[in-house]
């Protein structure tokens, strides 16, 4: 445990490694809103949301390649993922959207695959980035550092989710969109077109998830198998946080954040990943989560 | 409309023609052609150096056609290689080995990309006494399993980064210190070719009484380093390595940045394939980089020329520079060309004995094998970031210029 040692001898570290993990939370918080919005609105397991936070990191990637800034990237990343995540549902999605929550979990997955490998196939599997320009802050005399786009990104994510709520609250469709997570036949009977309500729900899971991925593309790195991981901690921040709660999503993925980033540094890189599939069955079994049918919009 | 019973019965006949055809067509020398196997990962992970093994094997057939093919008892034969797509998965790997020899009927196989599908591939040209000339799988323990079968082209996984350290050692003692006080900090991605870059680091680290003070090993989901690279910075170590693929160069080079993570040596594997110089701009300057080959090396053959004549014929050919995973697969073919030659056979053993006694000069370098199958006679290579390219600095007979000691932080 020289690892916790260290920690306790040199408290900036603590701050380090706390501001991380917020920081890198806010990202996942931008994957969780859409995974909760779909499961909620559409009562379906999208595990092909990994891949569409790929996608727009290749959006990004590509924009930047062209000379566009990569912030400028993020919403023409988002935009073009709504149209992907619109196309996707009218070819895939409204099929299994009345079906049973397995065949949903395996038209996705199947599509996750589909997609992991087409952006293989197209872009290669090369490591790239997205490089922002952007510096460091540099805090405590040099001991703490925060990266200039991971605070951006902060923000990003905090003003997404604020936008989410207020389209939600306020707009005909998002009007629409929690009316239908009611009770869908209802809303029908009360002239709601549910299914276009559906490949909004979808437009909008994908346009988030393509934003996040910009982000990831210029903090990070983007390449075709970066997927999986982000759909875990999506699935893991819905479960913890409920479906019915943007600022549980929020909080779930700010800790989730943290937990990794301390995960990382006590028990050493090798056991972060599996901290995380750890904590999952933890959260699952503490949560007495069945994974029912259950339709609940964010409030 | 077709009854099911009907429909089974003419998959049936269609499976029988289909494995009919295949027997037939087994052959390992089509008329004056001779044909080497190869599965490569042209999907999956490991796409990227898939193509580059690929190419190299393309390349060499190529230029050995060109120049009239190989003379095996006084008849020129052309090469051919058939390939299959092993998706980056070490069980397909192996069943498309099995493939190879059992259907296709051929009787020399190149290697795959990476340790791992070689791992998977190396029993079953094993245990069909199949020749199998590699360049791209280096874990070791690929040559203590005592195959007689197996060769490979390249130098061992555990010397990639162990330079690093004799070279930190050297600039230690000029400096008037003692190598012993020299900090370590590493990292490697969970695989089995990293943890062997690790082995041969910790060796390196026992010979000099180094000391060793973050030991981390990432999962392949990884893809931020922030939580280790906290600890390197809080345990200033003088060396910093890592050994993660394309990603973990990626990586280390753009949150050592970000992060201000000063390290007088940082290196590196895979920072060429991952091109950081070209991608990451000045924030890369500095870096070490471990590789197997370098076209500024000056060794010579008689079907390229030198290794600079290869890196530009490569170019030309396929529009990219030459990575040394190109190289090494190059070579890897002229070594069977070279076997055929001297074992004036096609004869599976004939071969194999020629290639065990393979002693020979190719623009890769030197290429011996030791009783083991691994070619002991070519040195690695390591270069530094400098000025936006990459400068040979190790080892120091063919060094091009002297390392930049310690690497300035970009600000």
């Amino acid at each position: 445990m020289d690892n916790l040692r260290l920690l306790f001898a040199a408290p900036p570290l603590s701050l380090q490694l706390l501001l991380d993990g917020i920081l890198i939370g806010a990202i996942f918080a931008l994957a969780a809103y859409g995974m909760a919005l779909v499961w909620g609105v559409m009562g379906l397991i999208n595990v092909a949301q990994g891949e569409l936070v790929m996608l727009g990191g290749y959006a990004a990637y590509f924009l930047y390649r062209a000379g566009i800034h990569p912030l400028l990237g993020v919403p023409v990343a988002a935009v073009l993922l709504f149209c992907l995540g619109w196309a996707l549902y009218r070819s895939v999605i409204f099929r299994v959207v009345d079906k049973d929550l397995f065949i949903s979990i395996l038209a996705t997955y199947g599509l996750s695959i589909l997609l992991q490998q087409l952006a293989n196939g197209l872009f290669g599997a090369n490591v790239r980035t997205a490089e922002s320009g952007f510096g460091t802050l540099v805090l405590l005399g040099g001991a703490v550092t925060v990266a200039e786009i991971k605070l951006l990104s902060f923000g990003a994510a905090l003003l997404t989710g604020a936008a989410l709520l207020v389209f939600l609250r306020r707009s005909r469709m998002g009007q629409a969109i929690r009316a239908t997570a009611q009770n869908a036949r209802a809303a029908r009977v009360m002239g709601i077109d549910t299914d276009r309500v559906y490949a909004w729900t979808f437009g909008i899971n994908a346009a988030i998830c393509g934003a996040s991925g910009a982000l990831v593309a210029m903090t990070w790195i983007v390449h075709p198998y970066l997927g999986l991981p982000y759909t875990v901690r999506s699935f893991m921040i819905v479960i913890l946080a409920g479906l019915g709660n943007v600022v549980g999503v929020l909080v779930a993925a700010l800790g989730l954040g943290v937990a990794e980033n301390f995960a990382g540094f006590i028990l050493g890189a090798e056991y972060q990943a599996a901290f995380i599939f750890g904590l999952l069955v933890v959260i699952l079994v503490w949560r007495r989560f069945s994974l029912a049918r259950q339709r609940r919009y964010l409030t | 409309m077709k009854s099911i019973p009907e429909a089974r019965l003419l998959a049936t006949g269609a499976c029988a023609l289909l494995l009919m055809a295949a027997g037939s067509a087994a052959a390992k020398v089509e008329g004056d052609t001779v044909v080497l196997g190869a599965a490569v990962s042209l999907t999956g992970k490991y796409s990227v150096n898939g193509k580059n093994t690929k190419d190299g094997y393309d390349l060499a057939v190529k230029r050995i056609n060109e120049m009239g093919g190989v003379k095996v008892g006084g008849k020129a034969y052309k090469l051919k290689v058939l390939y299959y797509d092993d998706e980056s998965t070490p069980a397909r790997g192996a069943q498309l080995a099995e493939r190879l020899i059992n259907q296709d009927g051929v009787k020399f196989v190149l290697g795959a990309y990476s340790s791992g599908l070689t791992k998977a591939i190396a029993p079953v040209t094993e245990k069909y006494k199949v020749p199998h000339v590699e360049g791209n799988g280096a874990a070791r323990e690929l040559f203590t399993e005592g195959y007689k079968y197996l060769f490979a082209v390249l130098s061992t996984s555990d010397y990639y980064l162990r330079d690093a350290v004799n070279l930190a050692a050297e600039v230690a003692k000029e400096k008037g210190r003692d190598p012993k006080t020299l900090k370590i900090a590493m990292a490697f991605e969970n695989d089995p070719f990293s943890l062997d870059v690790r082995q041969g680091i910790v060796e390196a680290a026992q010979k000099y009484g180094m000391k060793i003070l973050v030991d981390d090993k990432l999962p392949p989901e990884i893809n931020d380093m922030a939580a280790t690279l906290t600890k390197v910075k809080a345990v200033k170590p003088d060396l910093l390595l890592v050994s993660g693929h394309e990603k973990g160069a990626t990586l280390v080079v753009k949150q050592t940045a970000e992060m201000r993570v000063d390290v007088p040596i940082v290196g590196t594997t895979h920072c060429d394939s991952a091109k950081i110089a070209e991608t990451l701009g000045k924030i890369a300057e500095g870096v070490l980089c471990a590789s197997q080959w370098d076209r500024k090396l000056s060794y010579k053959d008689k079907w390229f020329g030198s290794a600079d004549d290869y890196a530009k014929l490569f170019e030309k050919e396929l529009n990219y520079p030459a990575p040394y995973q190109a190289a090494e697969s190059t070579a890897s073919v002229l070594v069977f060309a070279d076997a055929f030659a001297r074992a004036g056979s096609f004869e599976s053993e004939k071969v194999r004995d020629a290639i065990a006694a393979t002693d020979m000069m190719t623009f890769y370098g030197p290429i011996k094998f030791d009783e083991t199958g691994k070619n002991t006679a070519k040195p690695m290579v390591l270069y530094q970031v400098l000025g936006g390219d990459y400068k040979v600095v190790a080892p120091t007979k063919w060094a091009e210029t002297k390392l930049v000691f310690p690497r300035k932080m970009p600000q």
